[in-house]
């Protein structure tokens, strides 16, 4: 048994470490296109302490650490590009504290969105989280990390930007609290009125550190949720539409998405419209007012809304399913998307730019754009479903992957949660002093440069 | 391709002009006015009835003289390029329909019981009611009545794609066709009559077959002796002569339908196609007046006829107390076949 197995299980508990060929198998790779490769050991750390001493074991040993929710970004975000350890935080999964009134949690590291929304369900009804449409084992740490998404992203921002404070053990072993936890017992902001240390973590992937609390904003959970499904077949309204939805200020969520199968999706773009009430004459009220607003697309005929009642219930679920029914279109369960953050005027660009790239490579597309903190900027998601038992299908819709994320950058838009080498791509593109500043801060938090390495990494 | 029999000389020699005269959703000042709209729409004329139709269909039934001034206004709307609903909703339904080699086809033999494209028909056509047929369905675009079309005034789809649904009927050699939709009834009489397509097998009307099995399990009958408001659906329309058989079985089973302002031929639409082309104070207006005057004339029960009415209308009926129910399962709760709690 070599010294480090020995050493975590020291750490952790013989069962909580593993180095079994078929453990490390699952561990190398994760749903989307890129090549696995295999870590030498996988811990699941239960405290904080736990995964300081591994930490700073992997200092020592000079060890990769990659730290893992559950493994779904489906960009190969925690597949071990060059091995080490894996640190499974799923065990990490207490929800430590509900300030009700303050409309904030508190969770530990590895606590899954789908625990969290069982938890406010039972104890906290008035109060919610905004869930992504992943499923709901992935883990509200790793969704911040990447910058996620969810059904309060229109209304409030990204996930992260819902962040109320963290813990971290930084790669050189310190656990460090960041924003208000770091002054006093409450978890009220991660970063203003202080200098914002949260940016030195969020959006970095686990290269600066490991999150192993995350202080998290609720908000206003409202009895009643319903949704509308409005429809154009001209993909240059689709910004102007847009922007008469988030003038309303008063949506939940606006998704738009288009496909070409089932035949009835078929030319036509969607615009699925959440909103949230108290009573029927909240929802009424809110319902006439997405109506109204949308009346002249209806008298020109460019527009109109769906008539939903068999797909509402499926339209309503959180977190959405019908992504992973997607990922089955073409048999062998596998999808992938390019998620570029971008201006919503350039819809019609985009939109093109994934039927063009599904015809160039073959492969069946389907794409859904998210609306971002009322109409700022939305998640283009270029999406490509592929069987997993198809090598040369995968390698085409990694080839269509990578010329979506170039034409994304030359579009001016930031990739979302890229791979190794969009990452690579995205840096290329950065204007230098900002890439010098990227490479200040890791070499500076991570000297040895452990912490999942491959990701974010910038060659001086 | 198939042209309406339309007979101008009946329709200029109109002393009624009940087409329009009697229209829900459209006005005019009498006789002169109502008749010179026909007249204009019939010479290929812009005319205000061509925008302001909301496709309710009843011009069909209010035309006693048999000679289709809805098909003739949803005709002359294509001609012009006009659409009802918005171009997306209207592609998207002739999208949604397109026959795929997808369909469903039971044990049919000398009979076939249509569930048209509605997957809410399948379970209505069993039981004690349906035993005989219950497993002879068919299910599919490959057998769905394309008269949905006729609301976006796409009468090319329906010339196009009812002669194979015909056809695919006579493949499977049926000599009848129990028709669980009023839409299907109604396309593969008053529709291809009207266009002359020959239809090689019998059309049964579900409510007929239903009456008759209802006095053949007379015995099991136990009235049911509730108050329902009925809604009748716009495909009726096509077929005004079977309406009466709503109050046959109603009678049959011990059911009380009081009088109300919209029934009959005052009935109001579920209002579903008016929301999409109008948009939703229209349809509220028209929802609310309905379920208003169901109320008032004191039903407990919603009882429809079409699937896509209940599916329009049950969760409003079910918020103002009224328990939706389809027709069918009227039938098979007076014969103990379902609970009267199941009603939702």
């Amino acid at each position: 048994m070599s010294d480090i197995l020995q050493s975590l299980i020291d750490i952790v508990g013989e069962r909580s470490v593993s180095n079994a060929p078929e453990e490390l198998w699952f561990y190398s790779r994760d749903p989307g296109v890129l090549a696995p490769h295999k870590p030498d050991y996988v811990v699941a750390p239960k405290t904080t302490e736990e995964v300081q001493k591994i930490v700073q074991l992997a200092n020592r040993e000079k060890v990769p650490v990659v730290p893992m929710g559950n493994g779904m970004s489906l960009a190969g975000l925690v597949i071990p590009l060059k091995g080490g350890i894996v640190l499974d935080m799923k065990r990490m999964n207490k929800i430590l504290e509900v300030n009700a009134m303050a409309r904030y949690v508190v969770v530990e590291g590895g606590t899954s969105q789908g625990a969290l929304k069982s938890y406010l369900q039972k104890n906290h009804p008035t109060l919610r989280h905004s869930i992504p449409d992943a499923p709901a084992t992935t883990t509200i740490a790793a969704n911040v990390s990447l910058h996620g998404q969810g059904r309060l992203t229109n209304q409030y921002g990204f996930n992260s930007d819902m962040v109320t404070g963290l813990e971290v053990v930084l790669p050189t072993g310190e656990i460090c609290l960041i924003g208000s936890p770091s002054i006093g017992p409450y978890w009220i902001s991660k970063g203003p009125t202080l200098p914002d240390l949260s940016g030195l973590f969020l959006g970095w992937l686990g290269c600066t550190g490991i999150i192993t609390k995350v202080g998290l904003k609720l908000y206003p959970n409202k009895k009643i949720r319903d949704a509308e499904l409005f429809v154009t077949d001209r993909v240059d309204l689709i910004p102007h539409i847009l922007y008469k939805l988030t003038h309303l200020e008063m949506l939940e969520d606006i998704n738009v998405w288009f496909q070409p199968k089932p035949l009835m999706f078929l030319g036509n773009y969607h615009i699925t419209i959440f909103f949230t009430g108290d009573t029927e004459e909240e929802i009424e009220f809110k319902r006439k007012m997405v109506w109204d607003c949308l009346q002249e697309y209806m008298d020109s005929k460019d527009g109109g809304f769906m008539s939903m009642q068999y797909m509402k219930p499926m339209l309503l679920e959180m977190p959405g399913r019908n992504i992973a029914d997607f990922a089955d279109v073409p048999k062998g369960g596998g999808f992938e998307y390019s998620g570029p953050i971008a201006p919503i005027e350039h819809f019609p660009q985009y939109a093109a730019k994934v039927v063009e790239l599904a015809a160039k490579y073959n492969v069946l597309y389907a794409s859904t754009a998210r609306l971002i903190s009322g109409g700022h900027s939305m998640m283009y998601s270029i999406s490509f479903a592929f069987n997993r038992n198809d090598k040369a299908m995968m390698e085409r819709v990694e080839q269509a992957l990578t010329e979506a994320t170039a034409f994304a950058l030359d579009m001016g838009g930031i990739p979302w949660k890229p791979n190794f080498k969009e990452q690579q791509m995205t840096l290329a593109k950065m204007e230098p002093n900002a890439r010098k500043l990227l490479l200040m801060i890791k070499k500076n938090l991570d000297p040895q440069g452990i912490m999942n390495p491959g990701n974010w990494e910038v060659n001086s | 391709m198939y042209q309406l029999k339309f007979d101008q000389k009946v329709c200029a020699s109109c002393r009624s002009a009940d087409c329009l005269l009697k229209c829900q959703y459209m006005t005019f000042s009498g006789h002169k006015e109502a008749h010179g709209e026909m007249m204009k729409i019939m010479k290929g004329k812009d005319s205000r009835v061509l925008s302001e139709c909301m496709t309710c269909y009843a011009c069909e039934e209010y035309c006693t003289r048999g000679n289709h001034p809805f098909y003739l206004i949803s005709e002359k709307r294509e001609e012009k390029g006009m659409f009802t609903a918005p171009r997306p909703i209207t592609n998207q339904w002739i999208n949604m329909t397109v026959m795929q080699g997808k369909c469903l086809v039971g044990n049919v033999k000398d009979k076939a019981l249509s569930c048209c494209y509605i997957p809410d028909l399948g379970p209505l056509g069993s039981g004690e009611i349906f035993k005989d047929v219950a497993d002879a369905g068919v299910f599919g675009a490959e057998f769905m009545c394309p008269a949905v079309h006729t609301h976006f005034a796409r009468m090319s789809v329906i010339k196009e794609r009812l002669p194979i649904v015909i056809d695919n009927y006579r493949k499977l050699g049926v000599k009848e066709v129990i028709c669980l939709h009023d839409e299907c009834y109604g396309t593969l009489t008053s529709i291809a009559s009207a266009y002359g397509m020959e239809v090689p097998f019998q059309p049964v009307y579900y409510l007929d077959y239903v009456l008759q099995r209802m006095k053949e399990l007379k015995d099991k009958i136990k009235p049911l002796n509730i108050t329902v408001a009925y809604q009748r659906s716009c495909s009726n329309r096509l077929i005004p002569d079977k309406h009466a058989l709503v109050k046959k079985i109603f009678t049959l089973i011990g059911v009380k339908a009081p009088k109300r302002t919209y029934q009959d031929e005052n009935a109001l639409c579920c209002a579903e196609i008016l929301r999409s082309i109008s948009g939703y104070k229209l349809a509220d207006d028209v929802q609310k007046r309905n379920i208003d005057d169901m109320l008032a004339a004191g039903a407990e029960y919603c009882v429809f006829n079409c699937p896509a009415c209940q599916t329009s209308l049950a969760e409003k009926v079910s918020k103002r107390g009224l328990k939706p129910l389809h027709i069918i399962d009227l039938c098979k709760m007076a014969i103990g076949e379902k609970e009267r709690e199941a009603a939702s």
